[in-house]
């Protein structure tokens, strides 16, 4: 992790580097969108609006369409991909997901999402990037690029 | 990924493109996952059917196009040829006969019908169910499979201890043609061994302390690999079928293991296999309540809904559906549905088992059930279920409040139209 600062904008915001794994190539940008929560897909997310529905789940009601999500992982039932799937055919998608532990659900779910992916990465996501931050994914490099929402 | 010439043969192509098609997701998939190679398959559990109305347009487009897009992650359409290994198909959004009940249109029921005789002309077995080990495919100790239904795969991996990941919807269409999944996770023996000691201080024996020890454990292991011991009493194909369904629903259990009586160990020791225990868990009398009050979302004791039957009911549990309900009605003001796999409908039919539930009211369903088909009885304000796996999803799902309980209970709140259950 480094931090450099952005003399692009004024006043002059950290960014901060992560490295990670790729998981599905390309490079995205967009919002950060950050849970605590695992997420479910079939069951746990509506495939028409981009929304999590879960009972009880934090971002309940929440749309993460052409949003960064940042989330532990995957849980749930097998419908985890072919939900995902949906959100991109209905263009209700994330834009990138960054996500910390690797199962088959969300392997395949970001794989035919067709958004850039990435895990592994050398600072827990959860604790650096928070939502409203602005995130740069090169998963191709295996790069994320964090530059903190302004603090108001 | 390290391919075999064969494997190579069919991603060059030389198989024809929807093998092809199916090898580059099978090759994207895998580098996702950090696979280093493919393992051969010959038992397939997937999800082809094609009939809720988000793949309309898809279905225009001919059955080629849906199953290029869904199970195969292709926009391109690719011919498709005939399934390389077993397969069959899990539970489906329609039930055959009864989806005017369901308030299915017809048009969506026809789509399904036409679907199944697609895929039946390629060999996918309809059996539609989420619970396929309970009406013939049986894997034995060992055998790699690619399977999807966490419910399902939580019981091949552990009771069964046949080798499967969780795995969806394009994956195992690509497996079905290539008779190939990535070598990952459950596949490995080293990944196969217990994470956590669960020590069960109060007796859990019938089917809803089943669904409750699961459901408790499932939160806080997520999808690592529980070891149970205690105060459990030997239990059944319909226990560790609610147990794993419950445990794969708040969490994402895909294996544990119970000494003496799941496949693969014999003492906690075997469980472990030399694997660090990561923690000591402990379900008393206060876990118990917990995962109760949680599954209990309703508030208002008027039901109108009953479901039974998450996962698939066995042929026992329509029986004692049946018995429960021997001569009495069902309340004007409630509906009854109970789900079994078509195959064991028929031997209820034979039994007279659904004459006994239809004469008190209640319908006895096969292919579905609401979480999947998205379907309640029209009107329905509150549901009563003794499926924790049920009682999960539906809030989310319908939007509506669940009660949870045993299985009398619900019979009686169908009787009634009263939710009186409670812990015993």
């Amino acid at each position: 992790m480094s931090i450099v600062n952005d003399t692009r904008t004024a006043p002059a915001r950290p960014k901060i580097v992560l490295h990670g794994r790729k998981v599905v190539g390309g490079c995205a940008e967009g919002e950060a969108l950050v849970t605590r929560d695992t997420i479910s897909g079939w069951g746990g997310i509506n495939e028409r609006e981009g929304t999590v529905i879960e009972r009880r789940h934090e971002l309940r009601g929440i749309s993460f369409k052409d949003k960064v999500l940042v989330f532990p992982g995957a849980k749930g039932s097998s419908g985890w991909s072919a939900y995902f799937h949906m959100t991109r055919l209905n263009g209700v998608a994330p834009r990138a997901l960054i996500f910390n532990k690797m199962t088959t659900k969300v392997a395949l779910g970001a794989v035919v999402t067709h958004a850039p992916a990435i895990t592994e990465l050398d600072q827990d996501p959860l604790t650096v990037i928070e939502t409203g931050d602005w995130v740069k994914v090169d998963a191709d490099n295996g790069i994320v690029e964090v530059t903190k929402k302004a603090q108001v | 990924m390290k391919l075999t010439d064969s494997e190579q043969a069919m991603l060059d192509g030389r198989a024809g493109p929807a093998k092809q098609k199916a090898m580059d997701l099978l090759m994207r998939y895998g580098d996702a996952l950090g696979a280093e190679r493919l393992v051969e398959t010959n038992n397939v559990a997937g999800a082809f059917n094609a009939s809720t109305p988000s793949v309309r347009a898809l279905v225009a487009k001919g059955y080629d196009a849906v199953y290029s897009e869904l199970n195969l992650d292709s926009a391109e359409v690719v011919p498709i040829p005939k399934m390389a290994v077993n397969t069959c198909q899990l539970i489906t959004g329609i039930d055959n006969e009864k989806w005017r009940i369901q308030g299915i249109p017809e048009e969506l029921a026809d789509q399904q019908k036409k679907a199944e005789g697609y895929f039946g002309a390629r060999g996918i077995n309809m059996f539609a169910t989420c619970t396929p080990y309970q009406v013939g495919n049986v894997p034995v100790k060992g055998e790699h499979c690619a399977w999807m239904e966490s419910s399902a795969v939580v019981y091949c991996n552990s009771v069964l201890g046949a080798r499967t990941n969780t795995e969806g919807k394009e994956s195992t269409g690509a497996a079905a043609l290539t008779g190939r999944i990535p070598y990952w996770g459950y596949h490995i023996t080293e990944n196969r061994r217990g994470t956590h000691r669960v020590e069960v201080d109060v007796a859990v024996d019938d089917i809803m302390d089943w669904g409750l020890l699961g459901y408790w454990l499932g939160e806080i292991v997520q999808e690592d690999i529980p070891v149970l011991t205690g105060k459990v009493a030997q239990p059944s194909l319909i226990k560790l079928k609610h147990f794993g369904a419950a445990a794969a629903s708040s969490g994402g259990v895909e294996m544990y293991h119970i000494p003496g009586v799941t496949a693969e160990t014999n003492s906690i020791e075997e469980a472990f296999g030399g694997r660090k225990c990561e923690a000591t868990l402990r379900f008393g009398a206060a876990e118990r309540k917990l995962a109760y009050d949680t599954l209990n979302c309703a508030t208002d004791r008027s039901v109108d809904f009953v479901m039974l039957g998450c996962p698939h009911n066995a042929i026992e549990q329509v029986w004692l559906v049946a018995s429960l309900l021997d001569g009495r009605k069902i309340s004007p003001n409630t509906q009854l549905w109970v789900h079994t796999p078509r195959a064991l409908r028929e031997v209820a039919e034979r039994n007279g088992y659904v004459k006994m539930i239809t004469d008190a009211g209640g319908v006895v369903m096969s292919d579905t059930c609401p979480a999947i088909s998205r379907h309640a009885p029209k009107g329905t304000r509150v549901i009563a279920t003794d499926s924790a796996k049920q009682a999960h999803y539906l809030p989310a799902i319908l939007g509506l409040p669940v009660w949870f309980g045993s299985v009398k209970d619900c019979v009686e709140a169908a009787v009634t139209g009263r939710w009186n259950g409670g812990l015993q």
